[in-house]
């Protein structure tokens, strides 16, 4: 039984359709037909909330859901279709009031400016508790739904080729971040001044164009939208090799990554904060996040007994690019107090069947960590940032 | 025999970033907080309104080659906010104005079919087109469109999307847990668009929502943006609040739609329109006046003027007569991001009559611009507003109108309670809603999908257009 650590560590979990199994949404408790609701998504968030979990992530993609990485499938049995991550948090948003926000947002065909103020403004109607997601996408399939660019369809994953297109993918996710902070920073605090005397609703001097100049695109600014409640909402990326792991080092508030043991959690870490400060953000908190899927009942023998069958309605064993764990809360809540202990700062859950997994990670893990003295017992901040004890950032074209 | 009693609509505008906003009154709040939104929808659900509108900029606007201060400057993303808004009401329509040349078809269909869903049916859609290079700076796809090709764009966008809405026929979920059988059409989303403007295929990844697509409405006045209204809008967001001028506007716009196959009661004409309610109707007309003066600040009719003369006036005397200099012809280079810029067509002429003007009525720069523009449209009494509201809408200058308060967010609260009720009274304002979605508030028909099961082909939007008017 390990129980080396009680340090408190972040929860978060990732919402994506019925759950992350492909069978999740013929479990009784999934509710397909609801999955293009509100009220679907918001009895998730509530239940999440009702957890203390820190924050939600909001899967999202261009193009349909497919069992293929690169390509679409013509498959019929599973989920496709999905809401706009970014529109499913706004809706939620004021019908919670502790927990963070973070929809998943593409930076290869979207825009900065228009993400820059749809976060800023989430971060406004959520008072303080937004976030996003940075992905990118390499599928030439979704680059046809946009028609402004062509992406080489990737033919081996060890080619040189392949690296380069990844190399820029993530070169120019890194420029969007850039571009979405400092439009978040375009506007100093204190610039709206309502100055009835002078008749000056703001002072432009507290406005400031970001006139970033990149290889992918240059971008103007100010924002139309003053800067958010946090200043800067929460910034995360998911990371599986090194090129990402620059990204998560450099750009990020949180990154979360996907370990199947402990050394391999350490050695992730290790290159992280490495990176980290190469970039000279040492000194700058950065959370580190392993992402698990996770099959939780009280009995062991029930959540393998579970993944079996879900198994057997997909006709495959599940895999995924995270470790899949079975087993009790207090297994799970043992393997992240070990996984902990590698320099990992918190958890990204992703529940195999939504319906189920999450109340069990709200009514199970919880309760199982909180006896450990390892999880919150309350809210202790009303901003995601707080959460995460993460100060509120300087606004760096403010004048010192 | 009399006409039937018409039915009046009524919307609200958030009031935004232009003079008419009086961000200096002790009662104005926040225009960015959310408080202040849901407050506002709130108010429009209370008075049973048809919907909330929310306009757009890309932009902060510049005066010579400086950010313009002297209005309320900085406003939240159109989409997050009307999504948040469903939140808190249930029945409001959720308006967005959305342009059509800063983003891309397969984008904003998938906000507006998610808006659609996360609001049971709301969502109604502004489109609006923009060129300019100023605006294009803050965009990836950088540039701009020549002035000539931004309704060929638009056109094609809004076509775009249509086709992207259509491609889910609205029966493909069938969730059969017992089966496996998630979907029964493996093809559901599939789009092919081959155009001048856009060349997408693929699988459009939202599935068919409540209204089948988003209210389109339209704004532009040019006769290429009636045009492209009457073909394709479900509503316009006009301009044209005055009696006269609405009635001329609602002839000429509904005697355009018979040539596209449509009724007259497939468009509806709702101008923007701003009102000032008093105890009496001298009192409505004192407080009238005076926000006019709070909206024109000497320094705010010095700035206005310049978009006309093209030239820095900052030495001149606001109190004092008009610049006896001409305007500076060529491209506007000190009012940028401003649609007003665009108003004055032929400056040379604008500011001879407003000289003419001024010295015939012995004005200043500032009376000229509080009596030239920013006239409230319907001033007076609880009674006299309700009344002219109705005569207009009887009288066929307008199918209702588009409230835009003068204050952030309490400028509804006193037509919603002493306004409403009169209109209810006289049996021409409904006093509860009698259906779900937006296209029921506006007695539009649900859209079918022109995406025929058989061939699973598009309609080529143009070329159906194309066939009715021949």
């Amino acid at each position: 039984m390990s129980s080396t650590s009680s340090s408190p560590l972040h929860l978060a979990v990732a919402l994506d359709g019925t759950g992350w199994h492909p069978a999740s949404w013929r479990e009784p408790v999934a509710r397909p037909r609801e999955l293009f609701t509100a009220g679907y998504w918001a009895d998730l968030v509530a239940e999440a909330e009702r957890g203390l979990l820190d924050f939600v992530t909001i899967e999202d993609g261009l193009g349909p859901q497919s069992s293929h990485f690169l390509d679409p499938d013509d498959r019929t049995d599973q989920v496709r279709g999905r809401l706009d991550a970014v529109l499913v948090a706004s809706r939620v948003a004021p019908l919670t009031s502790h927990i963070g926000l973070v929809p998943t947002v593409v930076a290869t065909h979207t825009e900065p400016f228009h993400l820059s103020k749809a976060i800023a403004t989430l971060d406004y109607v959520s008072t303080g508790r937004a976030g996003l997601r940075v992905q990118i996408t390499a599928r030439p399939t979704e680059a046809a739904h946009f028609g402004r660019r062509t992406i080489p369809r990737i033919e081996a994953y060890d080619a040189p080729a392949t690296q380069d297109l990844v190399t820029e993918l993530f070169d120019e996710a890194a420029d969007y971040v850039e571009v979405v902070r400092r439009l978040w920073d375009s506007w100093e605090d204190d610039a709206e001044i309502r100055d009835v005397t002078t008749g000056r609703f703001v002072d432009r001097d507290k406005l400031h164009y970001i006139d970033f100049e990149g290889r992918h695109f240059s971008v103007k600014g100010p924002s139309i939208t003053p800067r958010p409640p946090q200043g800067q909402p929460l910034v995360t990326a998911l990371a599986h090799d090194t090129v990402p792991y620059r990204l998560v080092a450099r750009a990020t508030d949180v990154g979360y990554v996907t370990p199947h043991d402990t050394g391999q959690a350490r050695a992730i870490v290790a290159e992280i904060r490495a990176e980290q400060e190469r970039a000279g953000r040492a000194a700058e908190p950065l959370h580190v996040f392993a992402d698990l899927v996770v099959f939780l009942d009280d009995d062991p023998a029930e959540a393998a007994a579970r993944r079996d069958r879900l198994d057997a309605l997909a006709g495959e064993e599940y895999r995924s690019d995270a470790r899949v764990f079975a087993g009790s809360p207090a297994q799970l809540a043992d393997l992240l107090q070990d996984f902990q202990a590698s320099g990992l700062t918190g958890f990204r859950l992703r529940p195999a069947v939504a319906g189920h997994d999450l109340p069990a990670v709200t009514r199970g893990l919880v309760p199982e960590l909180q006896r450990r003295g390892a999880f919150r017992r309350a809210y202790e901040a009303d901003t995601l940032r707080g959460l995460l004890g993460l100060s509120r950032p300087a606004n760096r074209y403010a004048a010192v | 025999m009399s006409k039937p009693q018409k039915q009046i609509h009524l919307a609200a505008h958030f009031p935004g970033v232009n003079n008419t906003t009086v961000w200096s009154d002790p009662r104005a709040g926040s225009h960015i907080e959310f408080s202040s939104f849901a407050h506002f929808a709130r108010t429009a659900e209370r008075a049973k309104f048809d919907f909330l509108f929310l306009a757009e900029g890309l932009r902060l606007r510049e005066q010579g080659g400086k950010i313009y201060d002297l209005d309320v400057v900085g406003r939240p993303d159109t989409f997050t906010i009307l999504a948040a808004l469903a939140a808190v009401t249930e029945r409001l329509g959720l308006t967005g104005t959305i342009n059509s040349t800063f983003n891309e078809p397969y984008e904003v269909a998938r906000q507006f079919a998610s808006l659609d869903h996360l609001s049971d049916g709301r969502s109604a859609w502004n489109v609006v087109t923009s060129w300019d290079a100023f605006t294009g700076e803050n965009f990836r796809r950088g540039g701009y469109l020549p002035q000539d090709e931004r309704y060929a764009r638009a056109k094609e966008f809004l076509a775009t999307t249509g086709e992207l809405f259509d491609s889910w026929q609205g029966d493909e979920i069938v969730a059969d847990q017992s089966t496996g059988t998630f979907l029964q059409d493996a093809k559901a989303g599939a789009f092919v668009h081959e155009g001048r403007q856009f060349d997408i295929q693929g699988r459009f990844n939202v599935p068919r929502s409540p209204q089948g697509r988003p209210v389109i409405f339209q704004a532009g006045d040019s006769d290429e943006g009636r045009e492209f209204a009457a073909s394709s809008a479900d509503a316009i967001f006009s301009r044209y609040a005055a009696l006269d001028a609405g009635q001329a506007f609602y002839t000429d716009v509904k005697s355009r739609l018979a040539k596209y196959g449509r009724r007259a009661d497939q468009l509806l004409i709702l101008p923007a329109a701003s009102f000032v309610l008093g105890d009496t109707d001298a009192e409505a007309e004192e407080i009238a006046k005076d926000v006019r003066r709070q909206q024109v600040s000497g320094a705010t009719a010095l700035k206005h003027l310049e978009f006309v003369w093209n030239r820095d006036l900052s030495g001149y005397d606001p109190e004092g007569p008009l610049p006896d200099i001409d305007p500076d012809l060529g491209e506007n280079h000190i009012a940028r991001g401003r649609a007003q810029v665009r108003m004055y067509r032929d400056p040379l002429a604008t500011a001879r009559e407003w000289r003419e003007l001024a010295q015939a009525n012995n004005w200043s720069i500032r009376d000229l611009v509080i009596e030239t523009g920013n006239r409230q449209n319907f001033v007076g009494s609880p009674a006299t507003v309700a009344r002219t509201i109705n005569e207009y809408v009887q009288a066929d200058a307008a199918d209702g109108f588009i409230l835009v308060p003068h204050i952030t967010p309490s400028g509804l609260d006193a037509f919603a309670d002493q306004v409403v009720p009169l209109l209810q009274e006289q049996g021409v304002f409904r006093t509860e809603y009698e259906g779900t979605t937006l296209r029921d508030h506006l007695g539009l028909a649900l859209p079918h999908s022109r995406l025929r099961s058989s061939g699973g082909t598009p309609i080529d939007e143009a070329a159906g257009t194309a066939r009715a008017a021949s």
